[in-house]
């Protein structure tokens, strides 16, 4: 970054960079929907929405000195404006260098961010692209002399009040659209200045899927400060009866604004009175009749109504870590109001103070209510969609399916599915791992897709969907599917798995196996170049966001891995338990049920304690003895069973008594502790005590593991 | 000394505002749209408009023109902020009555410069005095 760039200061740095970010997301998008519509003409309001926004970035970056960007977007910009005006075809090639682009300028930007300059082989890569964009592509039909041979000019349609007011670009829209023959229109709403952002986002969401909007042009006759008057010059892309559809219930008037008559053949330079229009409002004598239907009108058109139409965003843009703050005042005031509960249980036993401990109950339970309402809502608002991380993972899956030679059709499902902003964060680097995997290792190439008899484009599906507080992802392949044997070898190989152990592993246990450090790599690196990335590393970063992966697979059928979740990280409810005479946190999303047990529930399986509840065996950790604390002999009498599951495993975690159940702010550690591993974190439960968090994700995986793949069937979670 | 911002880009407007900030006492009031600015102009009495050209919605173009038809803030000092990809463009903004044009990407003296010239009440610091 320049000293320009410098110059402007931290925040406004800072606004750059989120804007510039915001802008190579789009253009992200923009790209996989003409990608999508795999048509060598794509739709121009994508191609210049794609203009636009590196037009745009091309501005910013010149002003805050980012140098490779700025150049990146001058040569691209060019570029699109070749594209846009017909002058060369947007083939796959040239579709791959826009995605590249992407690409580059994401790590350009990212270079920024963390200060530095950006180095090769980014500026290699700029280079590359912006020769790429320089080598003129295979011209199409010219477009410049196409408009020459139409004949129709704007100067032949707009008097001066138009003309002079449209931009370069406006203008040669206008010539574009007069070239393709399309019919241009008036269409005239009144509205209200206040609300005129949302009132005409409204009417262009509804322009914009049959007409492509020129411009707008405000009329000065009306003096009135609270409405503005609005001329929409557009050029209609479908038939005039859907122009009218689009507009039900707006308060506009449509007028067609006659050209040179492809059908009439009128004589010389025809200005229609429509183009001298002015200050008396929507005439109707300035109407002509539509080419392709009689007159359009939709709404009142004389101002009687309203407009009813009220936008889809109003949105306002937070920094994370003011809801962080925000969200840590809750948490303080949920300690408070456990005190309050505390004091007025202490007043209902107090002599004569039986009113006061109940108005005061009553009160609490008031504030608890709000409590939970605020916390609600500010979780509420640190949820994202996954839609944008799904983009980016699409782009990555075009990206390698086109490195590797494979063809990939990419289906999304559940984008809306909404998960804390953290999360997502956290969670892109894993899945991008799973998806590379998939293609790379899963998907088998042509020959051998055709062999199996499955078509040639290999399919990936990534579905997400919220299933209690839990998000869950999967990622489905029609690949190959994994090889348990050559897993389980690959493990032996690795001297993770003995024998004995292999001889008595459940198939779910072998696939599982594909977790473990190493296993992956090596089993998969046989027949690949070894490049895939160690699965264990995916299943580190999910467990730390608390979440857990599970992989079902069938030779020959395909894979399939289910990513599961918690929503939200923040706070979360918790059954506060005791084991030798320390309170734990046992988060709540974990436990499917406590009860009481006696000694003489508990019998051994294969040297493993367990239980039978409902009729299946449940296995059983003492959490005292898992401590450190080791307390020899049967379960002492009252002892409690938090029935915990993950995924599809359960396990009981044997405790001393079950204290309540309280919402707890998760803090970190800090890392002298971090070693702790199956301790999210400590909480305050108030009276300023403090009590360590559970992971029971860990604690579940530690058991499971430590059993070596023996307990979990021996005491058969299912 | 109240001034309107009008660009569709928030950094780019946050730029300005930071380059003013060291200009003159200046009051800035920022509109991300066309629309938004001509929400602002009635009710405000502004001592400069500095607009972009190429924006969603209404352009700079017609807003200038708008500006200098209306009745109340027809005579305000108007400043182009804008690239200068159309030549065409800067010669019509100018046509219809805006004063000065400031090509992006500028100088922040170029900037402060070009609003001395415009508002020579204000005495901007180190103005190189662009236009």
């Amino acid at each position: 970054m320049s000293k320009r760039g410098k110059q402007a200061g931290g925040k406004v740095v800072e606004e750059f960079l989120s804007e510039a970010q915001e802008i190579v997301e789009g253009l992200g998008r923009n790209m996989l929907a003409i990608d999508k519509s795999s048509s060598d003409d794509p739709d121009p309001e994508l191609v210049n929405e794609l203009f636009r926004g590196v037009h745009t970035l091309k501005g910013l970056s010149g002003m805050f000195g980012v140098e490779p960007l700025s150049r990146l977007a001058h040569h691209e910009e060019n570029m699109l404006d070749d594209l846009r005006l017909g002058r060369r075809r947007a083939g796959p090639e040239v579709l791959d260098l826009l995605f590249m682009s992407v690409e580059v300028m994401t790590g350009i930007l990212a270079a920024v961010r963390d200060g530095d300059d950006p180095q090769d082989p980014l500026l290699a890569e700029v280079e590359r692209l912006v020769r790429a964009f320089e080598g003129g592509g295979e011209a199409a039909a010219d477009a410049g002399e196409g408009a020459k041979r139409a004949g129709c000019q704007p100067a032949d349609i707009f008097g001066p009040e138009v003309l002079e007011v449209l931009t370069e670009y406006e203008e040669h829209r206008l010539r574009t659209n007069l070239k393709n023959g399309l019919p241009l229109y008036r269409v005239r709403a009144r509205f209200d200045l206040a609300a005129i952002d949302t009132e005409l986002d409204a009417v262009k969401n509804r322009l914009k899927p049959v007409a492509e909007i020129i411009t707008y042009l405000p009329s000065t006759a009306g003096t009135d400060m609270d409405k503005l008057e609005l001329d929409i010059i557009v050029a209609l892309e479908a038939a005039a009866d859907d122009l009218a559809a689009a507009l039900e219930g707006v308060d506009a008037s449509v007028e067609w604004i006659r050209t040179e008559g492809k059908e009439s053949a009128a004589g010389p330079s025809v200005v229609p009175s429509a183009a001298t229009k002015s200050e008396e409002g929507p005439s109707r004598a300035d109407v002509s009749v539509a080419p392709q239907a009689a007159l359009v009108r939709a709404g009142a058109g004389d101002g009687g109504r309203a407009l009813s139409l009220r936008s889809v965003s109003q949105t306002v843009r937070v920094d994370i870590r003011k809801l962080d703050r925000l969200m840590n005042v809750v948490g303080e005031l949920a300690i408070v109001r456990g005190a309050i509960a505390r004091m007025s249980e202490e007043l209902k036993v107090a002599l004569g103070r039986r009113e006061l401990a109940i108005e005061l109950h009553r009160i609490n339970r008031g504030f608890d209510r709000r409590l939970s309402e605020l916390r609600e809502g500010i979780l509420e608002v640190r949820m994202v969609p996954l839609s944008q991380m799904f983009d980016r993972l699409a782009r990555l899956t075009r990206k390698i399916s086109r490195d590797l030679g494979k063809e990939i059709s990419l289906i999304v499902s559940g984008a809306e599915t909404e998960v804390d902003k953290l999360i997502i964060e956290e969670l892109s680097d894993p899945l991008m791992h799973v998806i590379r995997n998939a293609i790379d290792h899963g998907i088998e190439d042509v020959e051998h897709r055709r062999a199996a008899g499955k078509p040639d484009t290999g399919t990936v599906a990534l579905t997400a969907f919220q299933k209690g507080n839990h998000a869950v992802i999967e990622v489905e392949d029609d690949g190959a599917g994994i090889d348990g044997q050559r897993l389980l070898e690959a493990a032996m190989r690795r001297g993770v798995v003995d024998a004995e152990q292999a001889a008595v592993m459940s198939e779910r246990d072998i696939l599982n196996l594909v977790f473990l450090p190493g296993v992956s790599t090596v089993a998969l690196a046989t027949e690949m170049s070894g490049r895939g990335v160690g699965m264990d590393v995916v299943k580190t970063n999910i467990g730390a966001l608390g979440g857990v992966v599970e992989v079902q697979s069938e030779v020959g059928i395909g894979t399939k891995l289910t990513i599961t979740l918690p929503v939200t990280l923040a706070i979360i409810p918790a059954l506060l338990v005791t084991v030798a005479e320390r309170i734990y946190a046992i988060p709540l999303n974990t436990v499917t049920e406590a009860l009481l047990v006696s000694p003489a529930d508990a019998r051994p399986i294969m040297g493993v304690e367990t239980m039978t509840l409902r009729g299946r065996t449940l296995p059983l950790l003492r959490l005292d003895r898992f401590f450190g604390a080791p307390r020899e002999g049967a379960l002492p009498q009252g002892s409690c069973v938090v029935v915990a599951s993950l995924g599809q495993r359960r396990l009981g975690l044997v405790v001393d008594g079950l204290v309540e159940q309280q919402d707890v702010v998760i803090k970190s550690m800090g890392p002298s502790l971090s070693s702790a591993t199956c301790f999210s974190g400590a909480t305050d439960i108030g009276d300023q005590r403090l009590a360590l968090v559970l992971d029971t994700s860990k604690v579940i995986e530690e058991f499971f593991s430590a059993e070596g793949g023996a307990a979990p069937r021996a005491a058969g979670a299912e | 000394m109240k001034v309107l911002v009008v660009d569709d880009s928030r950094a780019m407007r946050a730029y300005v505002r930071g380059v003013l900030k060291d200009a003159g006492p200046w009051t800035v009031v920022e509109a991300s749209s066309g629309f938004e600015a001509l929400r602002l102009l009635p009710r405000e009495a502004f001592d400069l408009v500095i607009t972009d050209i190429n924006m969603p919605d209404i352009n700079g173009l017609e807003l200038v023109r708008f500006i200098r038809r209306s009745e109340r803030q027809g005579r305000v000092p108007l400043l182009i902020v804008s690239t200068l990809s159309s030549e065409r463009d800067r010669a019509r903004v100018l046509e219809l009555g805006a004063d000065a044009f400031l090509a992006k990407p500028f100088e922040p003296e170029d900037l402060r410069g070009a609003v001395a010239g415009l508002v020579p009440s204000v005495s901007a610091k180190d103005a190189r005095g662009d236009e």
